[in-house]
């Protein structure tokens, strides 16, 4: 790696760190905007209404503090890697966060993946079939699952799969007191997994495949191709070799952001499926106002999202050489 | 001697809808061992179908009708692919006309020569390596070694055509066809193109079909000539025969479109104040540059000063990257000028607001080069014309009456007005932007490579008419230019330019006659055919030029 690019890249994470600073802050102000009080909710949920309980509370959290001071401790503890402590669990923010990130990365990484692979390969079969039967298929399929709604289609496919064929899962992520060890620990989470990972990821599959097609069939028209013709090449080493790459390039911006949605993206699907990651996470830290996790949450996503960015540029640069990190 | 490549009675369909049904009917060539054929004509005269229709490279909705292409024993048209295959690339080699995108830009210059090995022969790894290391010495690259690894965008234009010529010389074919290939290059750069791949038909008895729309190209390059009009093919023969006694009345027209590169003595302008004045105008563009790296600079006009007067035409040439067009952008204030002066008559305008430069705007008018993009597709062309006077205040219908009489003054019908710019042809749109351009009654018209875009016997027509206007109407006309032969005829004075320099102004006569500087000296040597119709040509030639002056 030249001095060039690891002088961009550092100055990237600087930029990105004071990006995330200003999230950090907007989201701050977000939650403290949104109507609701943690110490009436964890009161409410002790059965206690008491002024003086509640009281006590506040001063515990720190939420009796004048919001410009709740502000800068935040912050100050952010500068420091510190996420401050969950309301509930009385845990460190960052370790609840942490527990729960390998069920997330597992759910959108094989979502991402699978959707990618799908998705591209869908596509390029699509664009090799131009206006035959394959190519309509493919297009209308990808046209269904674009505009389906998430949750929809996971309640479908859970009522389908588990409650009518029962074939599969429909919730969790391993199955409960079945203590399972190893090999069939790991059968039994891919079980677990395949229904919301299909689910995540279709909507990115019908993406990268409509994306792929439109590009490959872009790329088809241009001189190079027609040069490569010329060479005496096959058809179909001139689709691998000179249209795909070229036609992929597009793709991999889209794949950057959808990998940036990696930690923060699977909130439906993870509460559909009762599945133990960040999202479901977050969507409980949501209904008890803890603002400490969920700003937590809101965090490590911004983070993800920044760092991914960068990721997409440096990988953007290794495939296409006209592009060069020194903007 | 027996022909390589026999075309016999080829007619190729066009799909449904087409203009004709027919891209090309009937046509018979063939081509020799060793010749340099060129076929000639305008833009939609089928002359690269033939061509195509050899390499396979027909789209799917166009197909042979009939007839045969024979190579070798072979019918090329109902030869099966597979084979047909073995002969593309190998036997028979292609290159194009845009070097910028018929390379892979994401491939190493070397593997898309390498590919070629790869294909045909059993050659390993290490003998293609160096089987494309001597090519890229054999066609003139620089440090060849380090082209090894270069991509394409780190290549110029004519380097890049260089690496394609070396892909198609590859295999050392019996025939090379050639689509325009210097047609998107500086004139420069095709003069050492057209020397390239002279000298390497010679080393190798290549056979060279040269596809082009130049006829100083052909009269550089060609042994024989094939013309085609409408897909039809109206001449055939020697070059000398075709280029100083064509027999069809179409060539004849043709070559007469060809400026002659002999600058007419013209008569001296009266002495005036001029209408524009251009003193030490500078602009340059920074690419990049952030946080951590120094911008790129690109002086693309350093120290430029000139005068324009009334009735005069002023011609700016150069090479792309000269700088010319941004002059021209600069002097109508549509790129803004980092320093210098720009006077209109004795108002300097370089510092203007938006509404303080307003009605100075009616006094210098624009005229572009692309006639397809300059014109709003979705108005009407009496719109189009209108626009600028009703924007200045003119009433509606006052402005709709001049945009019907500037349609007349342009030789366009007056029910021209209510169609749209799709449904005319690109010399017709040229004209409607010259109206446009005369709507405001303009001192000064800027002329930004008006003509390029254009064929040979409709740019004759457009030049015309730009010269017929300017004595009618007494314009300045600042004529941004790459073609020499078109800057000779039509312009009063030259300006050269180059890398945003000006290195030599004068009378065009002089500048073409007795140019001064080293790089005038050289544009002007790499004109193609600049022998023929130089005035050391004689008989019909001479006469040719008498009808054109």
């Amino acid at each position: 790696m030249s001095i060039q690019t690891l002088m961009y890249i550092g100055g990237r994470l600087i930029k990105g760190a004071i990006v995330l600073l200003v999230i950090a802050v907007f989201n701050f102000f977000l939650i403290r905007a949104a109507p609701g009080d943690p110490a009436k909710v964890m009161a409410g949920e002790a059965g206690a209404t008491d002024e003086l309980f509640l009281q006590q509370l506040r001063e515990q959290f720190g939420l009796d503090q004048p919001l410009y001071y709740q502000l800068w401790v935040y912050i100050s503890n952010l500068v420091q890697f510190d996420m401050g402590i969950t309301y509930r669990q009385q845990m460190p923010v960052f370790d609840l966060i942490m527990d729960r990130m390998p069920a997330t990365l597992l759910l959108t990484g094989a979502a991402f993946l699978l959707s990618l692979l799908i998705g591209v390969l869908a596509g390029v079969v699509a664009a090799q079939k131009h206006k035959q039967w394959a190519d309509s298929f493919i297009t209308v399929a990808a046209l269904i699952f674009y505009a389906t709604p998430l949750f929809w289609l996971a309640m479908m496919a859970a009522l389908f799969f588990s409650v009518y064929l029962n074939w599969l899962p429909s919730f969790g992520m391993e199955t409960v007191g079945a203590n399972l060890t190893g090999f069939d620990r790991f059968i039994d989470i891919m079980t677990h997994l395949i229904l919301p990972a299909a689910t995540l990821g279709l909507f990115f599959t019908a993406v990268y495949a409509r994306m792929t097609r439109a590009s490959m069939i872009e790329t088809t028209r241009m001189d190079f191709v027609k040069t490569a013709i010329a060479k005496g090449m096959t058809p179909n080493r001139v689709t691998y070799r000179h249209v795909l790459r070229n036609a992929l390039l597009p793709v991999v911006t889209l794949a950057g952001l959808q990998a940036g949605q990696l930690i923060g993206g699977a909130v439906l699907t993870e509460t559909v499926f009762a599945w133990p990651g960040i999202g479901r996470l977050m969507f409980e830290a949501l209904f008890q106002r803890d603002y400490n996790l969920l700003l937590g949450v809101f965090f490590i996503s911004s983070a993800m999202v920044v760092l991914f960015n960068l990721i997409t540029d440096v990988i953007y640069c290794v495939v296409d050489p006209r592009i060069e990190l020194s903007k | 001697m027996k022909p390589l490549l026999k075309v016999e009675n080829l007619s190729i369909r066009l799909p449904k809808g087409a203009d004709r049904e027919f891209a090309i009917t009937n046509v018979n060539y063939e081509l020799m061992p060793g010749e340099i054929l060129c076929v000639v004509g305008e833009s939609g005269s089928g002359k690269s179908m033939t061509a195509n229709a050899i390499m396979g490279l027909l789209p799917k909705a166009i197909q042979v009708e009939t007839g045969a292409i024979t190579f070798d024993g072979y019918d090329l048209v109902s030869l099966e692919e597979h084979r047909a295959r073995k002969i593309r690339g190998n036997r028979i080699s292609m290159i194009f006309q845009e070097p910028m995108t018929a390379l892979n830009p994401l491939m190493r210059v070397a593997d898309q020569i390498g590919e070629v090995f790869l294909i045909h022969t059993e050659l390993s790894k290490k003998q293609r390596h160096e089987r494309t290391l001597s090519l890229l010495k054999d066609v003139g690259l620089p440090d060849p070694e380090k082209m090894m690894s270069a991509y394409p965008h780190q290549l110029s234009g004519g380097q890049r055509q260089r690496v394609m010529i070396a892909m198609a010389l590859a295999l050392e074919p019996s025939i090379l066809i050639a689509d325009e290939p210097t047609t998107a290059l500086d004139v420069t750069t095709q003069a050492q193109i057209l020397k390239l791949i002279k000298e390497l038909q010679e080393k190798h008895n290549t056979a060279v079909m040269f596809i082009t729309h130049d006829f100083g190209v052909v009269a550089e390059i060609a042994d024989r000539v094939v013309v085609m009009e409408k897909g039809q093919m109206v001449e055939l023969g020697e070059r000398e025969a075709v280029l100083n006694n064509p027999q069809h009345s179409y060539t004849k027209k043709l070559i007469s479109a060809v400026p002659p590169l002999v600058a007419p003595e013209r008569p001296l302008l009266a002495e005036s104040a001029p209408v524009l004045t251009v003193n030490q105008l500078c602009k340059t563009y920074s690419t990049g540059g952030g946080w951590f790296s120094k911008p790129r600079i690109v002086k693309a006009a350093d120290d430029v000063s000139f005068e324009l007067h009334r009735g005069e035409t002023l011609g700016l040439v150069g090479e792309s990257g000269s700088g010319k067009s941004t002059v021209s952008r600069c002097v109508v204030r549509l790129l803004e000028s980092d320093s210098g002066e720009i006077l209109l008559g004795d108002d300097p305008i370089q510092a203007l607001d938006a509404k303080a430069l307003a009605p100075f705007r009616k006094r210098i008018q624009m005229v572009f080069q692309d006639p397809f993009a300059s014109l709003n597709p979705r108005k009407t062309i009496g719109q189009i014309i209108a626009d600028g006077p009703i924007a200045q205040g003119m009433p509606v219908a006052q402005a709709m009456q001049k945009a019907a009489e500037l349609l007349a003054l342009v030789e366009l019908p007056a029910t021209a007005l209510d169609r749209y710019p799709h449904e005319f042809s690109g010399g017709q749109r040229q004209r409607v932007g010259i109206a446009r351009a005369l709507a405001h009654d303009p001192e000064i018209l800027v002329a930004d490579e008006a003509i390029s875009a254009l064929d040979v016997s409709v740019q004759a027509q457009i030049l015309d008419l730009i010269e017929q206007l300017k004595q009618r109407l007494n314009l300045a006309v600042l004529f941004v230019v790459h073609d020499l032969r078109v800057a000779a005829q039509v312009c009063d004075r030259v300006i050269v330019m180059q890398k945003g320099r000006i290195v030599e102004a004068g009378v065009t006569k002089q500048v073409f006659e007795q140019p001064r500087h080293d790089y005038t000296k050289s544009l002007i040597a790499s004109i193609p055919g600049a022998d023929w119709r130089s005035g050391k040509t004689t008989g019909h030639a001479k006469t040719l030029e008498k009808a054109y002056a």
